[in-house]
């Protein structure tokens, strides 16, 4: 008969009070979702990485300026964009709704001050530099495929997360969302954040042009 | 946690109106089935489109209604391509996952509805676009892909020099798997935060029934595994698109008399580890929902608890597990290092050790039971076995010198289509004969159904089994007329007779298409629990209302507690009460 004999309730359930370990479910959710993201920028870095070695004839085209000084620049306000977001996530979290609005909204402009410069040196580059994703003048074409390619949809997150952000800014501000949809949009924004942080050397770091 | 506080209330949210309630959907009930008719629609396509092939491979000169007389090779090829790859991703991966676990995954955990019923919605819709996309190739005017389901470069990446299909054809299906892989990731997402977040008090891991098991591990395979895909389709689509050259190596010429292509630098062995990365997870992403329906029926119908249930949860997670690490085994032949294929053999060898736990396991739930032959219990019975003589057979494809020479032959397409094709249809079979009284409410024809399998079982092996010979023999793969070959020749019967087996075999499926659409309106009523199960789903009406569960469910077992000693009924329903089995003792 012993088991037809249930285990006592305590033992096979949590008693209550929030688990240390336990997220919400658009946490857990956010959390998978940027795990497959990661797969998906590490497959294409990896990718990157493979015909880079395989091309002897690969290029290092960046010069100090203005490519090297403006991909610094872009780090530079999207690692500040990053710690205007930590404060509105804090402020969300004291329920300051109004300073947590007005640092999204700073947020959201440093994501738009990257996409400019970013906008303005692809526009460079093609213009009059020649690269275009298929050709360049200094070697393996793959160059402009690897660059555009990756950057192209490092920009697009940075753009959708932009989006994102005024949907999370207005609803906060109207107090449709809570304080943990806002933490929940700054993981996204982290990440986008912390992408940049393997495209920035791995795209313009080592392929600085010689002296 | 919120969400267990009042899932009853949710009962009044369900949606008015035929649009709501059974097209754009929310309940993943719904959307559960939806998966299911997709897949069947499109296993319908795959079906007849290998007739086609078949028939030509058996009487090369036939002329064949809809192709203007004599089939061509590249018709041939698009004939195959698109059979592989509907059958893998919209058939293979869509019914036992996104089908069978949306709808019974979160009813056999306790909850109310999947963590992101939106998000569900519309991982169903961009599937059911991405099917008409890929179909859509069809209808270009120079016709569908030719690269295959694993659609190589470099003839996948330069376009219509690379052959008719080549063309507008191939860009739709870069297209289509995109969006099949951006779909299946949010449906892995929100299978994975469903099974965290949403089981009801007292579900513990250790109790979830083994089907739960393996659709959780398996969407933690497709987290891991669509990304990859979806880069590689995302680099392919550019070198098609944007003439990047990331699968294209320089010098590529295809006739003498057009020059050597501009691109230049990239490398067709990126995409097949790329690819394959994805593709070694996928088949069992196509077999582990079916292991574990398999599982949940065999032990249901020997009224035995399963054999070993930790060591089968434990499997299914080794053996995900490994499955990230064999890509290799499919590249043996591309120039690895033999260092590397050995590794990559070593560890293909090793998925040997669970899965033979899990083979052991189904015998020792067998073994002692008071077995039921039921359509359903058939089924899971037929794919022990498919899965014991596919598998073997993958056991000397991981051995490189063995691989070499069987490589792209039919011993191959005999192992993969017995083991993840058939095996995994046969858990799908299995999970319909056992779920259809709760999603309809009505039992399916048990004669029908028996003689349904006794076709299918006996057609599985009559059409493969061959096929082993054949590829020692040396038929390869993707040769439109073996006739040509002197040396295939003498095939020849062989080919007739694989040929009328599969019309026999998917003749037979029409059985199947009219049981089930007779059971719909006249089947026999089934009740809340006709096969005496335990796990939560034989606890609520059938069919099950919005929300599921008519009051909070709350668990006190395991799923597998048949063959109860000392008890009016042989089976402990994981939501009695203690109270009530005092009672009924008393």
């Amino acid at each position: 008969m012993n088991h037809t004999e249930a285990q006592p309730i305590a033992e096979i359930t949590w008693t209550g009070g929030p688990s240390p370990l336990a997220v919400n479910k658009k946490k857990l959710g956010m959390w998978l979702f940027l795990l497959s993201d990661t797969v998906t920028f590490s497959s294409l870095l990896i990718g990157y990485s493979y015909v880079r070695i395989a091309s002897p004839d690969w290029p290092r085209p960046f010069e100090f300026y203005p490519a090297i000084v403006k991909a610094t620049l872009m780090t530079v306000i999207l690692l500040t964009s990053s710690l205007t977001m930590v404060l509105g996530v804090h402020a969300a979290h004291k329920n300051e709704r109004g300073r947590a609005v007005k640092y999204i909204l700073l947020t959201m402009l440093g994501g738009v001050l990257f996409d400019i410069i970013h906008i303005s040196e692809w526009i460079n580059l093609m213009i009059n530099e020649h690269v275009t994703p298929f050709h360049n003048p200094w070697g393996s074409p793959l160059l402009g495929g690897a660059f555009f390619g990756l950057t192209g949809l490092h920009m697009l997150h940075v753009t959708i997360g932009v989006i994102y952000l005024g949907v999370i800014a207005w609803g906060f501000g109207s107090k449709r969302f809570a304080a943990e949809d806002v933490e929940v949009s700054g993981l996204y924004w982290h990440f986008v954040d912390l992408v940049w942080m393997f495209i920035f050397p791995l795209i313009y770091l080592i392929n600085v042009a010689p002296k | 946690m919120s969400a267990h506080a009042h899932p009853v209330t949710h009962h009044a949210g369900a949606p008015h109106g035929f649009i709501r309630r059974y097209i754009f959907s929310t309940d993943h009930k719904v959307i559960g089935v939806q998966y299911w008719f997709l897949a069947l629609a499109a296993v319908t396509v795959g079906m007849v489109l290998s007739w086609l092939f078949r028939a030509h491979l058996a009487w090369p000169n036939l002329a064949i209604p809809g192709f203007n007389g004599v089939m061509r090779p590249e018709q041939y090829l698009a004939l195959v391509t698109m059979h592989g790859t509907i059958m893998v991703f919209f058939v293979l991966t869509v019914a036992p996952q996104s089908g069978f676990g949306n709808y019974f995954l979160p009813i056999q955990i306790g909850a109310d509805d999947m963590a992101f019923p939106t998000l569900n919605m519309i991982s169903f819709w961009v599937t059911f676009v991405a099917f008409f996309v890929l179909i859509a190739a069809f209808f270009t005017t120079a016709g569908a892909p030719i690269g295959g389901w694993t659609s190589y470069p470099p003839l996948s990446a330069v376009g219509s020099i690379a052959g008719p299909g080549q063309g507008t054809g191939e860009t739709l299906w870069v297209v289509s798997i995109a969006l099949f892989c951006l779909a299946s990731l949010l449906t892995a997402l929100n299978f994975i935060s469903t099974t965290i977040e949403m089981r009801a008090q007292g579900m513990s891991l250790m109790r979830m029934p083994l089907s739960v098991w393996g659709w959780f591990v398996t969407a933690v395979l497709g987290l891991l595994a669509f990304g990859v895909l979806l880069a590689a389709c995302i680099l392919l689509l550019l070198d098609r698109l944007a003439l990047t050259s990331f699968f294209v190596p320089a010098g590529l010429v295809f006739s003498d008399t057009q020059p050597a292509l501009a691109h230049a630098g990239g490398s067709p062995l990126l995409w097949e580890h790329l690819f394959w990365f994805f593709g070694h997870p996928e088949v069992y992403i196509a077999i582990l929902p079916a292991m574990g329906i398999t599982s949940h029926v065999l032990s249901n119908f020997s009224r035995k608890p399963i054999f070993g249930y930790k060591a089968m949860a434990y499997s299914l997670c080794a053996i995900g597990f490994l499955s990230f690490c064999v890509w290799g085994h499919h590249m043996f032949v591309s120039g690895m290092s033999p260092y590397s294929a050995l590794a990559f053999s070593f560890l293909t060898l090793a998925i040997g050790v669970p899965s033979a736990i899990k083979t052991f396991n189904w015998l020792g739930t067998l073994w002692g039971g008071k077995i039921q032959f039921t359509t359903a219990m058939l089924f899971a019975i037929g794919f022990v076995s498919l899965f014991v003589t596919g598998g073997l057979s993958g056991l000397f494809l991981a051995q490189p010198s063995v691989d070499l020479p069987l490589h792209d032959t039919l011993f191959v397409i005999a192992h993969f289509h017995i083991v993840m094709g058939v095996a995994a249809i046969f858990g799908i079979f299995a999970g319909t004969y056992y779920w259809f009284p709760k999603i309809f409410g009505r039992k399916m024809n048990e004669k029908l159904g028996k003689t349904h399998f006794w076709i299918t079982f006996a057609g599985a092996y009559l059409i493969f089994m061959p096929m082993h010979w054949m590829g020692i023999m040396g038929a390869l793969r993707r040769y439109a007329d073996a006739s040509a070959a002197p040396y295939l020749q003498h095939m020849a019967p062989m080919e007739h007779f694989v040929t009328i087996c599969a019309f026999i075999t998917g003749a037979g499926q029409l059985l199947f298409y009219f049981n089930f659409f007779w059971s719909l309106r006249r089947g026999e009523k089934a009740g809340i629990n006709p096969w005496h199960g335990t796990s939560l789903e034989w606890s609520i009406p059938s069919p099950p209302p919005h929300g599921n569960f008519l009051e909070v469910p709350r668990v006190y077992r395991g799923p597998y507690e048949y063959g109860v000693p000392g008890y009016e009924q042989d089976y402990l329903p994981q939501n009695l009460t203690p109270e009530q089995i005092a009672k009924a003792g008393s």
